[in-house]
């Protein structure tokens, strides 16, 4: 199981608006046959980490099911990764620091109660607040008054954050700490969905048992191997279901689930094993899917360790990036489902710009020679890449060490940790001597997202210890644009920087290689790796 | 035989501690932070990572958690898992499906097993026996997970007389591709170990003096030669019933059963300590009622085998 320890960071997904139009609940695509918009189709799981509350899943299990059932202010087109409205009608601001929400009307949770303001403010408090123990909680950060609720240490003062407002039923105001110019791509995740006013009462029951206003609505969790869903007839969403529901299947392992996949037990899958990469695409002919994903993988270094300090060690790990040979790594040792990278930002989200890495991502042999040496060489001339054993990552930790033993005469040497929480650990104890894998599973589809979270100095990402005066000025001018568009060319420039010092190595971005069965059609994957759920169309 | 039966009750009381207690040490020992580890790939939050500390009672010394255990134990509770189910919830879930799969494991292993091992004891030498001979050395010499592939991809993919991976794990017809696989490993010993023991006794005084006596061969067989042969057969079967109910991780794996080897291998891998403290002492119950019911059959099977 490959990816089972890296979280995936699952969101909203569906079509764009002109498929849903075409669509019409009848027939799909060209050539495709009927469809029956009451039937439901299965989808390849694994049992959730926590109970289903919003702001308590943080990986695929739970996620994936919390975000079909639920629909907050914002979601991503699944097509282009953009921005779109749902409950909200507008989200305004004049600063960047305050946003005025005004909901639409005739939105209903499950349960038949109205969507109203309370119903996120409240759900927003409630999950910031440290005594109700949500995995997701630092989300809220930004509001203002988050400190009361989650104070760093000791018990939260308050319950509510001062930032939040309700102004009536379908208006309420966001006001946070400081300019976060991109503050509504954050508020498309799942923790910021609404709940109920039923949800309070009993939360434990509710997380068993929960009620959404998504365009999904819980029917049964049969622990350890089903939870069915069903379409809610009163959603009023963008993209309403042209299915009759979801069933979420419990699967051990992918190779199970793709066995089941290729007799037609299983409708829709997630990533196909490993051993299946070689030949899923002949197994599946057309119904093969090979999609991008905002993910990246990279290998950082530990800047904090006084051998990896100075200034001119740049140089040398711009030398070790071109070195390795990312196009012939990415077709053979891992068999096309990588593709190799031109940048920090993944490729398909908002602010990708291709090759920002300029030409130290290029496969050059001479000039990497050069720059080690310029650079005073790797320490010790001996390299290791800490990485997770259990994680499928020595076959390419491998090819890249010989890529570089080979062009560069640097003896390289990768380093397993037996899993993924030892070699997390390792890198965050600051332990680890050497290069070390790191990656980046997009929160959100735009790239502020792969560059604030990570490299700016002091971010609770920032593996590296990483601190650029020059990459924290631009990133908050970033920040403090006056639109999304202007913050997302603000943090390309600012992505620039990394050239400079190189605190990570991009490698390459991740692909979703999955497939369908033969009952389903119109499937298609969006940024985060899940399928526009609601676009599937089952066969008549 | 009384006295005997209350010794052995009482003696499980000591390992039962002893094991639980072990269990507890090596789970909680383990490295990496549960807790930390549920926020996955992101940084943690120091203050949300405190207060989940706190509220699985993991901020306290190991001893006191083990007592804290203990303590909850005896009232019955088996603590709770991050999904927020009661553990004895999850196990009336998931253990009934693995008896259930361990059973017809283990009865497929003892009829095919026990009618391998007689048809070749008593005939050595003839085209069945070495035919028995092959066939347990292959099954022995694959791995399980091979065998279940191959199974899968024979039956399923190919043949297409059963869904690769179970659909329902409730369903007994579904879990007799599991169970044969399951249990095929063990089968090869039962056969062998029958075989072994038949073609010893074979040779034994009891059996010539009761061919002298001119007993009909059937008698022979049932009564006296079959009678013998079983106890090194019955020992390993007591056994085998708590390792195919443990050994079913793999199996249960690959054909998606929802029992509790699935649960535990989840559990181990969130190390989410309730869960598999509580699953694993159970399954020292089991082996342990399992043994004691072996030596109880000793003595059913030979008289001369006397506790008091």
């Amino acid at each position: 199981m490959p990816e089972a320890t890296r979280v995936r960071w699952v969101l909203a997904a569906a079509t764009s608006v002109a498929l849903v139009a075409s669509g019409c609940g009848s027939s799909g695509g060209g050539g495709s046959s009927s469809s029956d918009a009451s039937k439901t189709f299965s989808y390849q799981s694994s049992e959730p980490q926590n109970p289903l509350q919003p702001a308590n899943a943080n990986e695929a299990g739970g996620g994936r099911i919390i975000q079909n059932l639920f629909k907050g202010l914002v979601d991503y087109d699944p097509s282009n990764a953009t921005l779109r409205m749902q409950v909200a009608d507008s989200i305004d601001t004049s600063d960047s620091q305050t946003f005025n929400v005004t909901l639409k009307s005739g939105w209903t949770f499950h349960d038949g109660t109205p969507v109203k303001s309370s119903n996120f403010v409240n759900a927003w408090n409630w999950a910031a607040t440290t005594t109700n123990n949500q995995i997701n909680s630092s989300w809220f950060s930004d509001i203002q008054g988050y400190k009361d609720v989650h104070p760093e240490s000791g018990a939260p003062t308050t319950t509510t954050m001062s930032g939040l407002t309700v102004t009536d039923d379908t208006h309420f105001t966001i006001k946070l700490t400081t300019k976060v110019s991109y503050f509504e791509y954050k508020l498309g995740y799942i923790a910021f969905s609404p709940l109920p006013d039923s949800f309070y009462s009993d939360p434990a029951g509710f997380g068993q048992k929960p009620v959404g206003n998504g365009p999904y609505q819980f029917v049964s969790w049969d622990h350890n191997a089903q939870v069915v869903t069903k379409s809610y007839p009163n959603y009023k969403g963008v993209d309403p279901a042209k299915n009759g529901g979801i069933v979420f299947k419990m699967y051990t392992t992918a190779e199970a689930a793709y066995a089941d996949l290729q007799s037609n037990n299983l409708d829709v899958m997630d990533q196909v094993p490993p051993s299946a990469l070689a030949t899923y695409k002949n197994d599946l002919g057309d119904r093969a899917i090979d999609s991008p994903q905002g993910a990246i993988q990279n290998i950082g270094f530990p800047l904090y360790q006084p051998d990896w300090a100075g200034p001119e060690k740049a140089k040398v790990r711009q030398g070790l990036s071109m070195a390795i040979d990312r196009a012939t790594i990415t077709k053979t040792v891992l068999q096309g489902s990588r593709a190799p990278a031109s940048a920090w930002v993944a490729e398909g989200v908002e602010g990708y710009k291709q090759g920002n890495c300029g030409n130290f991502c290029n496969f050059d042999p001479a000039q990497a020679k050069q720059l080690i040496t310029e650079g005073g060489g790797v320490p010790g001339n001996k390299l290791t890449i800490t990485y997770n054993a259990d994680g499928g990552h020595k076959e390419w930790v491998d090819a890249v060490c010989n890529s570089i033993r080979q062009n560069t005469g640097v003896d390289c040497v990768g380093d397993p940790k037996v899993d993924f929480k030892t070699a997390r650990a390792a890198i965050t104890g600051h332990t680890v001597t050497g290069a070390f894998r790191t990656g980046w599973v997009q929160d959100y589809p735009l790239n502020a997202n792969f560059l604030a979270d990570v490299y700016r100095t002091g971010a609770a990402s920032n593996d590296f210890g990483y601190s650029s005066p020059e990459f924290d000025k631009l990133s908050t001018q970033a920040d403090q644009a006056d639109s999304i568009q202007a913050s997302a060319t603000g943090y390309q420039q600012a992505e620039a920087v990394l050239q400079q010092d190189m605190p990570a190595i991009p490698l390459w971005y991740y692909r979703t290689n999955s497939g369908y069965s033969t009952n389903v059609q119109n499937v298609t994957f969006d940024s985060f790796g899940n399928p526009a759920w609601t676009q599937v169309e089952v066969k008549g | 035989m009384g006295s005997y039966v209350l010794r052995r009750v009482l003696q499980m009381i000591p390992v039962f501690f002893g094991s639980t207690l072990l269990i507890f040490l090596m789970v909680y020992s383990l490295p990496g932070d549960p807790i930390v580890a549920l926020f996955g790939d992101k940084a943690a939050d120091p203050a949300q990572v405190a207060a989940l500390r706190q509220k699985y009672y993991l901020d306290q010394p190991i001893w006191k958690q083990y007592l804290h255990y203990m303590g909850n134990l005896f009232q019955g509770d088996f603590g709770t898992s991050f999904t927020g189910r009661p553990v004895s919830e999850i196990m009336a879930d998931a253990f009934p499906v693995t008896i259930r799969l361990a059973l017809m494991a283990f009865v497929f292993e003892l009829v095919v097993g026990l009618t391998l091992g007689v048809l070749s004891g008593l005939r050595r030498g003839s085209v069945v026996d070495t035919a028995v001979l092959i066939l347990t050395l292959v099954v022995i010499s694959i791995p399980v997970f091979v065998l279940a592939y191959i199974a899968q991809t024979i039956f399923a993919t190919n043949l297409g007389w059963v869904t690769p991976t179970v659909q329902d794990s409730t369903d007994l017809s579904q879990l007799i591709l599991p169970a044969i696989v399951l249990g095929s490993l063990s089968l090869a010993f039962v056969a062998r170990l029958t075989r072994t023991s038949i073609g010893e006794n074979l040779r034994a005084d009891y059996i010539r003096t009761a061919t002298a006596k001119g007993l009909p061969r059937r008698t022979i067989i049932t009564r006296h030669l079959l009678r013998n042969s079983l106890i090194p057969v019955v020992t390993f079967l007591g056994t085998d019933l708590g390792a195919l109910m443990g050994g079913a991780i793999v199996t249960e794996g690959i054909f998606n059963v929802q029992g509790i080897g699935n649960v535990l291998y989840r559990a181990i891998n969130q190390k989410e300590g309730p869960t598999v403290v509580g699953i694993v002492t159970v399954l020292v119950i089991v082996y342990l009622v399992a043994s004691l019911l072996v030596d109880l059959l000793y003595a059913v099977l030979d008289p001369r085998i006397r506790y008091a």
